[in-house]
């Protein structure tokens, strides 16, 4: 079985080069903006789209994330509208890949079985679940791998050679490498730290490893791209986001541009990274 | 007899940490190996004689344990029914059952060779607890509260800073104990290599509910002893209040295999069940939260509801997964008390037995004054006094000069 992330990856192998990866909030700052932003992302230069599905506790992001949360759920968003938005998105795109991130909790609450059939339909093609380790693929992983969805998995600076075989296990699409021990949008990492640390896990797997977390400029998503099969900004991109919101924190003229230049800029970096590596 | 019922209700968890469905360990994975390392590191000091002996040394003469069993003669004559004993953790130094949790989990983050301990506080009297043993053991302390638990609860505050810990203000959320433990987990994720998460509470991921269990059950284990002795048997009955429920699963615990003995539980049940409250088995269903699934507050897309209680200590929106599992089971029934009972309970109780309570049991006192007079004379009927009032002094004597409601 094939995805579009397994399809994108092979593709860009072929042209030698590394993915940017993006993440964006579902419905931050409203439905209507966050379909029309992530309508733009692939012609801005994003070669996959990771989505969050917002949470009221999200125990693992900074207060950027936490914010885009907030403010999605305040906007009304759901789960289920998190996938009419997915729905909207493939009406026009049918080869980016889409990856949802999140919490378990409003997945088991829409009920598992369901969730897939209506994720897979909708055209999610991975899932990356943050309280959700190897001890509890029963949950969701290998029923999501059933369905025929990517399970992508977390990898961190903790995740020793002793364990990496069980994390790797049962992960599909791309292994995700989350550079630092922390949250989302707090230190950048290394990028030699991060090379030695994909090559590590490269020794155990061959899929490709993406890098995130701590990734907010063009030179440093190209340096990150230099050592990894992709790079993922998450907070730079929400805090453009938020910073051209009005006073009240609504949408104006300049959200969807402000989050799509600077996706540009960044992809640019990672697509020099390509000619650094020649 | 429901045919699913186990042999015991005492073998949880399972090696997976799951009591029934409820459970597990549901954290990122930067926490794994810490978790895993910690389940081991617990094990081996449970295993290990020196371990129980050096923590019974400090139970004895630095928490002043046993707490003592005491017969409640003004209250049993008030309410003409059963026979009413407190378990006094209200005696224990820093003023309620939270130390024992604390000294058992200092105890291994120093065999883990841990220097920085972080803790949750709603209350502050797990803070209060683990401030307490940082300064005896010389760890760097931090304990994130609400921030609206930092203003109602400020005795506490003061007392955490004088004994040396840095107490941070919760912004996030309701600026109440559920974002204090997101805010933890967030600290700890950031600092896994020299940090110990101290939970106050029998939640979180596994070992934590099992751990914290265990080091709580002393307060079961002496009572059934001390009962014997003042009244040469078990008791009837148990009553304790639940916010996670570390105090009510430390009594019950250790007579869970006795089916003589009836448990109650007692949720805040806040403004009332159909308003603002903080009962999460009356008024919620199973979901994943904090590491573990259990009964939470939550909506329809699975979005965790705020929770409220005029007690700190039982602000939660979630309650403990051995608590759900005691539940769906029906070993334990679960209660709740409002608001409203609850400060009536605080008052009759300084008034009737010299004692003032925490806001914390008074909702178990509360249920008791209506359980104890339809119960015989001779049942035997113990309440775990979990803590002291002197937290509540100035945010109860606001409310009664219908200052703040």
């Amino acid at each position: 079985m094939t995805t579009r992330i397994d399809a994108r990856f092979a593709e860009l192998a072929k042209q030698g080069r590394s993915a940017f990866v993006t993440f964006l909030m579902a419905g931050d700052p409203d439905p209507k903006t966050s379909l029309d932003i992530i309508k733009a992302l692939p012609k801005a230069g994003a070669d996959i789209i990771e989505i969050g599905m917002p949470f009221t506790d999200p125990m693992a992001d900074g207060p950027s994330i936490q914010a885009a949360g907030l403010r999605a759920l305040k906007a009304g968003m759901t789960l289920k509208k998190t996938l009419e938005m997915v729905r909207g998105f493939r009406k026009d795109d049918n080869a980016t890949p889409l990856v949802l991130m999140g919490y378990y909790n409003p997945i088991y609450i829409y009920g598992v079985d369901k969730f897939l059939v209506d994720a897979k339909a909708a055209g999610v093609d991975g899932l990356i679940i943050v309280d959700l380790p190897p001890e509890e693929d029963t949950e969701l992983c290998l029923p999501a791998m059933k369905a025929g969805l990517n399970f992508i998995r977390l990898a961190t600076p903790t995740t020793d050679d002793k364990r990496l075989p069980a994390v790797l296990a049962n992960t599909s699409g791309f292994v995700y490498y989350v550079s630092i021990t922390g949250i989302t949008g707090s230190a950048s990492a290394d990028s030699n730290v991060v090379g030695e640390a994909v090559a590590r896990i490269k020794r155990h797997t061959k899929l490709p490893v993406c890098v995130g977390f701590g990734i907010r400029t063009p030179e440093a998503a190209r340096a990150i791209a230099e050592n990894a099969n992709g790079a993922v900004v998450g907070t730079a991109l929400v805090d453009a986001l938020r910073a051209s919101l009005d006073a009240e924190g609504r949408a104006t003229a300049k959200t969807v541009p402000a989050v799509a230049d600077l996706v540009s800029s960044l992809a640019q970096g990672v697509r020099g990274a390509r000619q650094a590596a020649e | 007899m429901n045919p699913n019922l186990p042999n015991s209700f005492r073998s949880g968890p399972d090696e997976r940490g799951h009591f029934g469905i409820f459970g597990g360990r549901f954290v990122a994975e930067t926490l794994m190996p810490l978790i895993l390392d910690l389940e081991k590191a617990y094990a081996d000091a449970k295993a290990d004689p020196s371990f129980q002996a050096e923590m019974n040394g400090y139970l004895k003469d630095y928490v002043g344990r046993p707490s003592p069993l005491y017969f409640a003669e003004r209250l049993t004559g008030h309410l003409g029914g059963a026979k009413i004993y407190f378990k006094r953790e209200e005696l224990n130094h820093t003023g309620s059952h939270k130390v024992n949790n604390v000294l058992g989990q200092i105890m291994v983050a120093r065999r883990m060779g841990k220097k920085r301990i972080i803790a949750e506080t709603g209350a502050g009297q797990h803070g209060v607890a683990t401030a307490t043993l940082c300064a005896r053991f010389g760890l760097d302390c931090v304990v994130y509260m609400g921030a609206v638990d930092v203003e109602r609860q400020q005795p506490n505050v003061i007392r955490m800073e004088m004994l040396g810990a840095k107490v941070i203000p919760v912004q996030s959320g309701s600026r109440t104990l559920k974002d204090a433990m997101n805010d933890a987990l967030r600290d700890w994720v950031t600092n896994v290599h020299d940090t110990f998460y101290c939970i106050g509470t029998v939640a979180g991921p596994h070992p934590y509910p099992m751990m914290v269990r265990d080091f709580q059950s002393i307060i079961g284990i002496e009572t059934r002893q001390q009962m014997r002795e003042a009244e040469g048997r078990l008791p009837d009955s148990l009553v304790a209040c639940i916010g996670g429920g570390s105090n009510a699963m430390g009594l019950f615990h250790p007579f869970l295999d006795d089916p003589s003995v009836e448990i109650f539980g007692v949720e805040a049940a806040g403004h009332g069940l159909t308003q603002l409250h903080a009962a999460s088995i009356a008024g919620g269903r199973p979901g994943v939260l904090h590491g573990n699934r259990t009964y939470l507050l939550m909506d329809d897309d699975g979005q965790i509801q705020d929770a409220h209680s005029i007690s700190a200590g039982l602000d939660y929106p979630g309650i403990g997964p051995e608590h759900s599992w005691l539940h769906e089971t029906g070993r334990v029934t679960y209660l709740s008390a409002t608001d409203d009972e609850a400060l009536a309970a605080f008052q009759l109780l300084s008034r009737l037995e010299g004692i003032i309570p925490a806001l914390e049991p008074a909702h178990a006192i509360a249920k008791v004054m209506e359980l104890a007079p339809k119960r015989p004379k001779d049942h035997l009927m113990v309440i775990n006094l979990s803590g002291r009032g002197d937290k509540d002094v100035p945010q109860v004597g606001d409310i009664l000069k219908g200052k703040k409601k």
